[in-house]
């Protein structure tokens, strides 16, 4: 397998202070790897900087070939084929969700509207959604909602899905809705990389899980390592772990 | 007092031509309407096109924009309106100033001052509604365009400012409403608009009272319908499921 994403020793400060120091990690073709650590550790900053929605001042990160930080690089293209899902799911409220399924790949991608309706009602009709396709965002629940927005990034035809915490802003009985959504997605194959906290999720469909503290990558192993031999990993994710693990 | 109350004064012969005064309201309150509407254009225009500018990125743009700012909005309105009327049209080229102060009428020449005045005016003022709606958004919504893939152009045609606008709604027509009430110090460059109507009724006729009278009238019956103008608007463009939106 190969790397869709590779990110090699990225550094990003604000100011003074420094949010990501070194990381070094890598997401292969249809791999699920889920981030995982602390909150304020940096998780949500390494995703955005994989589509450039933040800046990095060390090191280089290339997604299917294109080295995101050069500035050659033309990123509405690059961000047009990475899918991204939110924590708030960011749907556009004045938007029927038909709409937002469609403008995107009537604007960016230039599809007719008429290919575009019908990309998106399909792929509506998957997330169990088509009876909805006539409402506006704000007429549906959270858990509905997000996945509208996947349904939305996948209209793209997207290489890979970046989800930052996707169902952390769901009321509990949501949360599974969303997930059989992603497990799905990740049994087709879909390149993905996931901060989530959901330990059930990343134990059943993660290939890898990463570990992140203080901006550094703490841990980078395989699922079943990272489950498995709990004496083996470091002193910080055993704390973290046997935290969230609880509930 | 010893006033003698005549209302049927609107009907009596000015004395000029075979006008009656009711006709010096009429033709005063269409200049009102005619200064207003086309700088209400220039100011909705040109104020959006500041607004999104103080809101971009970078340094110089936003520079730009809050420099006008601050200077249309410090500057008194009469101060500009005599900068506009008497100072502008000598710096103009020759054949220009030429044809503002001989070409066209004294009545033009007057209206293009003040419907340019008007229209820079009011364009800060709506430049500032236009950031603070922009900047009152989920940042989200920014980096989910941007996610899709749209330029910045296209973030801020599809996604930010359709948002933007319908919450600045209220703010915009009390700006819609002052542009007409503004709209007055146009008398003072001796363009017969509404205030300047009254004004002379009042000297011909003698009857002041009844023709301030008037105009307070048509000033509110004219405001109340701007407003119900703009209530329409809001009703029309209002999202569905969101704030006082329809389920
Ligand atoms: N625009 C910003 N300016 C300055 N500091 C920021 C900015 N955005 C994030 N930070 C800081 O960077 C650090 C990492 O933030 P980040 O959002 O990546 O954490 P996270 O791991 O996603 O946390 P959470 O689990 O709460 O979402 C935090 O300490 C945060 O306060
Ligand atoms: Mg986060």
């Amino acid at each position: 397998m190969s790397a869709m994403i590779s990110i090699n020793n990225v550094s990003k400060w604000y100011g003074d202070f420094q949010v990501l120091t070194d990381c070094t990690t890598g997401v292969k073709k249809g791999e699920v790897v889920v981030v995982c650590g602390p909150s304020g550790s940096g998780k949500s900053t390494l995703i955005k900087c994989v589509n450039a929605l933040e800046p990095f001042q060390k090191g280089e990160i290339i997604v299917d070939g294109i080295a995101v930080g050069d500035p050659k690089t033309d990123l509405p293209k690059l961000r047009s084929r990475v899918g991204m899902v939110f924590q708030h799911f960011e749907l556009f409220p004045h938007l029927s969700i038909t709409e937002n399924l469609a403008i995107a790949q009537v604007k960016v991608l230039g599809r007719s509207q008429d290919e575009a309706r019908e990309k998106g009602l399909k792929l509506l009709d998957r997330v169990g959604l088509k009876a909805h396709a006539h409402k506006f965002p704000g007429q549906l629940s959270g858990g509905q909602q997000q996945r509208v927005a996947i349904a939305r990034a996948l209209a793209m035809d997207p290489i890979a899905m970046l989800f930052d915490e996707p169902t952390s802003a769901l009321d509990p009985e949501m949360i599974n809705e969303v997930l059989d959504v992603m497990t799905e997605l990740a049994q087709e194959g879909m390149t993905m990389m996931c901060v989530t906290h959901e330990m059930g999720f990343a134990r059943r469909v993660a290939h890898r899980v990463i570990f992140m503290d203080k901006g550094a990558i703490v841990e980078d192993c395989d699922k079943d390592a990272f489950f498995g031999d709990i004496n083996a990993r470091s002193e910080r994710a055993r704390q973290f772990l046997s935290k969230i693990l609880q509930h | 007092m010893n006033y003698h109350w005549d209302w049927g004064i609107f009907f009596k012969s000015t004395g000029v031509g075979s006008e009656i005064y009711l006709n010096w309201f009429v033709s005063g309150l269409g200049w009102t309407i005619a200064v207003a509407l086309a700088g209400w254009i220039i100011a909705l225009a040109l104020g959006s096109v500041l607004g999104v500018m103080r809101t971009l990125p970078g340094k110089l743009l936003p520079t730009i924009a809050t420099t006008y700012v601050e200077l249309f909005r410090n500057v008194p309105l009469l101060v500009q309106l005599f900068i506009w009327y008497f100072l502008v049209p000598d710096l103009l080229p020759t054949p220009l100033e030429m044809w503002f102060k001989q070409g066209i009428s004294p009545a033009t020449s007057a209206y293009l001052s003040v419907v340019v005045c008007l229209g820079l005016f009011t364009a800060a003022r709506v430049c500032e509604q236009v950031r603070t709606g922009i900047q009152a958004l989920p940042r989200g919504q920014n980096n989910a365009a941007l996610a899709m893939g749209f330029s910045t152009a296209q973030t801020y045609r599809f996604v930010l400012l359709p948002q933007a606008f319908r919450i600045i709604i209220p703010p915009l027509t009390s700006e819609f409403l002052n542009i007409f009430k503004n709209s007055s110090v146009a008398s003072l460059i001796g363009l017969m608009e509404l205030l300047a109507q009254t004004k002379q009724t009042a000297e011909f006729s003698a009857n002041i009272f009844e023709a301030f009278t008037l105009a307070t009238l048509i000033y509110f019956v004219l405001n109340m319908s701007l407003m119900g103008f703009m209530a329409w608007v809001e009703k029309r463009v209002r999202i569905p499921g969101m704030m006082g939106g329809s389920k």
